[in-house]
């Protein structure tokens, strides 16, 4: 599958947990730009060190939307740790994020 | 290239050059309802309950596309994966394998699943609209179909980005000039459970699916269709193994023609009171009586004239089984089994409580299609009475008369009725649709049974009104000459006043 690594991907080896994250976007729209900005802050917080982001346009690789069930931009799925988990949306309401990323429990 | 056009071509109030150009779904019959098919480059919404035919619709009109009409389709399932909706519709004869292979088909199977998604902030359906888009330049379609995609309801949490996003992509859907079959399931008090119809506005389709008296019955309605005449009734439809038909009443109009050439009754002396000339080709002809008085005798007759002129004839028995009738006729000195070998006469028997009314219907329709007769006998019609209603009945009736009119195809029905009382009552129903209505009757006096029967009506035509008696031989169906005198000159004026020795003639 022909991925598409943008320069922000950032790499911790020997980490405990690595969190392969994959953030799905269609174009760089406000919402994307956001969504990405608020991702970087939340994995500087919570997993330095020990996560990957990849980031796929979907204007670009159209035929990778299938294969993660991409429905909503931007979506961000975790793929590790199992299972995989989805988050939709800009990433702004950080609580949110973190109960999907089960980097909390939900309250 | 100029088109003659008649008078009869030019509608009034329409031009032609104002009629939308129409996308055929090839279904049978839908195509004929909405004068040439779905509006082109639009969408258009099908609604329905659950088990209402609406993806076998949408999926038919995909496969169609791609099959006949060289318009490769996407299908685009939110509830179905694609594997299980392929080996749903192979049992159709679709093979969604080949057509994918051969790149006229693209199915995407969107999966939601409310428990696996967390929403954070704004967002937008742009991933439901690439993948959409990949799937049409895939393949070029022109044809896509949404199946169901208020699905979406259950899988996202924010009812507003879903509806503004549905508005977008069906005005986006317009801007591909695809032909879209958007289904919806049907709400209550609303044509679609999410209100889709609000979003979808050029044509709707509703699919109903009842069941009366534990017969169930499929009909088809065009609720909307902006811009186009289309026919307002609800249709009824059928699936079956060839798939979905609808059954429209063949011509909107009466537009029959009126053949003048004549058949024989099969009886010289019915045809003379026919004028001396027996039916008219294309005509329907009822035959009614009370048990035993001789209907299915003076429609074996009719058969074996017709096949002795070397015309097809095709049978429905609603009553007896073939085998049944060929050996009551044969006693009666009609040998109908060669016209069987041969392959002019075939038989199609059933109860008729088998199916419901359009089942029956479409059956009758397709084995006439299949078929191709230019005779058709329906023995006896009155037993479908049992089946559906008064109005069902008729309808149904309507429509199949008017498709074998169409067909000019020479009709006979038989009709069983309890008693003389009942004439009216039973068969006003199906009386007007009738050109020629031949009563039978019984009669017991001094120990014998008399047999008689008169023509009531036969349009178009002098015909007798004279009551005349006949007996059931081993050489036939025997009129008896009209009591003293020439023909037509006799005392009686009507069924029921005759006396003397022929008297009792009828009724």
């Amino acid at each position: 599958m022909a991925m598409q690594l943008s320069e922000n991907v950032v790499t911790a080896p020997s980490a405990a947990q690595t969190y392969q994250l994959r953030l799905y976007i269609a174009g760089q729209t406000p919402k994307s730009v956001l969504a990405l900005r608020n991702l970087q802050q939340i994995c500087e917080q919570h997993l330095q060190g020990r996560y990957q982001i990849e980031m796929i346009d979907l204007l670009q690789n159209p035929q990778l939307a299938r294969g993660d069930q991409i429905l909503a931009v931007p979506t961000l799925v975790r793929r590790l740790p199992e299972p995989i988990k989805k988050i939709i949306g800009d990433l702004s309401n950080t609580d949110r994020v973190l109960v999907g990323l089960d980097l909390r429990v939900r309250s | 290239m100029t088109n003659p056009t008649s008078n009869l071509d030019v509608p009034g109030h329409i031009g032609r050059g104002h009629d939308l150009a129409k996308t055929a779904t090839g279904i049978r019959g839908l195509d004929e309802i909405t004068g040439g098919g779905l509006p082109k480059g639009r969408p258009t919404l099908v609604c329905g309950g659950p088990g209402s035919g609406k993806t076998l619709l949408a999926v038919t009109f995909l496969v169609n596309g791609a099959t006949r009409f060289d318009e490769p389709g996407v299908l685009m399932t939110f509830e179905e994966n694609t594997d299980e909706l392929a080996s749903d519709v192979a049992s159709l004869g679709f093979d969604f394998p080949e057509l994918i292979a051969a790149g006229k088909l693209a199915v995407d199977y969107v999966r939601v699943e409310r428990s696996e998604i967390e929403e954070t902030g704004e967002y937008d359906l742009e991933g439901l609209f690439v993948r959409l888009d990949y799937a049409i330049r895939t393949v070029g379609a022109k044809r896509v179909v949404l199946d169901t995609i208020e699905s979406l309801f259950a899988g996202l949490k924010d009812d507003g980005v879903l509806r503004a996003e549905l508005r977008r992509l069906f005005r986006w859907l317009k801007d591909q000039g695809v032909t879209a079959v958007i289904t919806g399931e049907r709400g209550e008090g609303l044509l679609t459970r999410q209100g889709l119809e609000e979003y979808v506005s050029d044509a709707v389709i509703l699919l109903d699916h009842r069941v009366h008296d534990q017969v169930s019955t499929r009909r088809l309605r065009v609720v909307k269709y902006r811009g186009s005449h289309h026919g307002t009734n609800e249709y009824p439809f059928l699936i079956n193994a060839d798939g979905i038909s609808v059954l429209p009443v063949s011509s909107m109009a009466l537009q029959h023609k009126a053949p003048l050439e004549r058949v024989s009754s099969g009886i010289a002396l019915l045809d003379e009171m026919l004028s001396g000339q027996g039916y008219y080709s294309g005509s329907t002809i009822l035959v009614s009586g009370a048990a035993g008085t001789g209907k299915t005798s003076l429609a074996a007759h009719f058969l074996d004239a017709a096949c002795r002129r070397g015309e097809r004839c095709l049978c429905f028995l609603f009553e007896e089984s073939p085998p049944q009738l060929l050996r009551n006729m044969r006693s009666i000195g009609v040998d109908l089994e060669p016209w069987v070998d041969t392959g002019l006469l075939q038989f199609h028997a059933d109860r008729p409580s088998r199916y419901g009314l359009e089942t029956h219907l479409v059956t009758m329709h397709q084995v006439v299609s299949e078929f191709t007769p230019t005779v058709v006998v329906i023995d006896p019609v009155t037993n479908l009475m049992t089946v559906g209603t008064y109005a069902d009945v008729q309808a149904m009736l309507t429509r199949l008369i008017d498709h074998l009119k169409t067909e000019n195809i020479t009709a006979m029905l038989t009709s069983l009725m309890p008693g003389l009382t009942d004439i009216e009552r039973t068969e006003t129903t199906i009386s007007s649709l009738m050109d020629t209505w031949i009563v039978l009757g019984n009669d017991d006096v001094g120990g014998y049974h008399r047999r008689g029967l008169y023509v009531l009506k036969s349009r178009g035509m002098a015909h007798s009104n004279e009551a005349r008696e006949f007996t059931l031989t081993n050489q036939g169906l025997h009129m008896l000459d009209a009591a003293g005198g020439p023909r037509g000159t006799s005392e009686d004026v009507g069924p029921g006043r005759r006396e003397g020795r022929h008297g009792h003639a009828a009724l």
